[in-house]
């Protein structure tokens, strides 16, 4: 896929919902498409971050790991959604491991490229920070409510089909 | 009303589904979203959803927690068993309502809350030449307490429902997301400006995702909430279950998310 069809792509694509065309072309020019086999790492905890990945197809998994259990399941990336901030940020390390769960074709751009490109557009580079900035919220929410555990019969009354007066 | 246990089955470490025949004259057939009082004499009733088919051939199902002494009984039922039936009460989903017709339906379940939306469900694929797009989401604590992973596996499988689970935590072989529900909401097929929403779960759980929905552009009043509140009465007397304006018994449980938004935000003291 060459640069103009990743332009084409990226127009698409709710992340970069309203960047003119002129800016997507800069962010097009770092990009490269990828197609990954199911079970592929595509990046280790603590190893260097110096790219991140628009998925258009398939899904990835954030693990880690500890004592006892090779792969902890944190959460999953699938289509239309951003891999990877690490590279945006010092010290330019990954804090978890991916890994492919299915076959993915993603978009993956070149980080080292893309902080530069953003160091000399200004203007460009604040509008990216902020987009990279709100996924990061939003990721944080979905992981409070997660660490929340809502699911669980002691979060406020209950489900909707349960209610005992005396379960309070 | 006296009903007897024909059958029962357990979904999780403490959800229990139980199968009612009727022991005498039957209640009306509740509609989806629709609830029962299910009593047991000497340890007292509660609110349980329908959760099976609304049918006049079918018999009562009701799935339920063991969250206190009441639910717990009503779990620990054998076949043969009786147990006392009031109601059908509430207010339902509105399924025969025309404006549905032709409508892309987004079904969001958390945790137990999928119980209440099964009979939705069920009537989705009875009826399903009558919608368009229909994604059922679903989010539970962990793959083992997911209700119904037969039938969610079936469903998905038919194509007939665009189907889309996520734990909080699971192990490495876990096939589907990992995640809260709420994550789940871009994976909605079908165009917002004709979708309904169904959400049903525990009412933080309900906050978010009905944000999540509004958001992503679906109107507000087209999100149906399935409140739960207090139930004792089942007629909107005894004010148990009030919520501002609504005794949720008799105005809810299902509700739209434009009505009662403000009402959700409402601290309790």
């Amino acid at each position: 896929m060459d640069e103009q069809a990743i332009l084409e792509l990226l127009a698409t694509e709710v992340f970069f919902a309203g960047v003119t065309r002129d800016d997507l072309a800069r962010v097009a020019s770092c990009g490269t498409q990828v197609h990954l086999p199911a079970g592929t790492v595509i990046f280790r905890e603590g190893a260097s971050a110096d790219a991140c990945w628009l998925v258009l197809e398939g899904r990835v998994s954030l693990e880690t790991h500890a004592p006892g259990h090779p792969s902890l399941r944190l959460s999953t990336i699938g289509r239309d959604q951003i891999l990877g901030w690490s590279w945006l940020f010092e010290p330019y390390r990954w804090h978890f491991d991916a890994r492919a769960l299915d076959e993915v074709a993603a978009v993956a751009f070149d980080g080292p490229a893309l902080r530069r490109l953003f160091e000399t557009e200004p203007r460009l580079g604040y509008e990216m920070l902020r987009r990279f900035t709100q996924l990061a919220i939003d990721r944080l929410q979905a992981t409070r409510l997660q660490l929340l555990d809502l699911y669980g019969p002691r979060v406020g009354p209950g489900p909707v089909a349960v209610f005992d007066d005396d379960a309070r | 009303m006296r009903y007897r246990v024909r059958a029962h089955f357990r979904e999780t470490h403490d959800v229990v589904t139980v199968v009612l025949d009727p022991a005498e004259e039957p209640v009306p057939v509740p509609r989806p979203g629709q609830f029962c009082m299910l009593w047991l004499p000497g340890v007292g009733e509660s609110a349980i959803s329908l959760s099976g088919r609304s049918h006049p051939d079918e018999p009562l199902v009701h799935t339920v927690r063991a969250v206190g002494p009441v639910t717990a009984a009503l779990c620990a039922l054998g076949v043969g068993d009786e147990v006392g039936v009031r109601g059908p009460f509430g207010r339902d989903f509105g399924l025969d309502d025309p404006d549905l017709d032709g409508a892309d339906l987004a079904i969001v379940a958390g945790g137990l809350g999928l119980a209440p939306l099964r009979p939705v469900l069920y009537r989705v694929l009875d009826e399903r030449d009558r919608f368009g797009e229909v994604t059922l989401l679903v989010g539970a604590r962990a793959p083992e307490e997911l209700l119904y992973p037969d039938e969610l596996e079936r469903w998905s499988r038919s194509g007939a429902v665009a189907v889309f689970q996520t734990v909080d935590r699971a192990w490495p072989n876990w096939p589907h997301e990992v995640g809260v529900v709420t994550q789940l909401v871009p994976l909605l097929r079908g165009r917002v400006d004709r979708t309904w929403a169904f959400v049903c779960g525990p009412e933080l759980m309900m906050r978010y995702a009905a944000r999540s929905l509004v958001g992503r552009g679906i109107r507000p009043e087209r999100v149906l909430v399935s409140l739960e509140r207090n139930m004792q009465c089942g007629f909107g007397l005894c004010g148990h279950c009030q919520l501002g304006p609504f005794f949720v018994c008799h105005d809810g449980p299902v509700l739209e998310w434009s009505r009662v938004e403000s009402l959700m935000a409402v601290r309790e003291r």
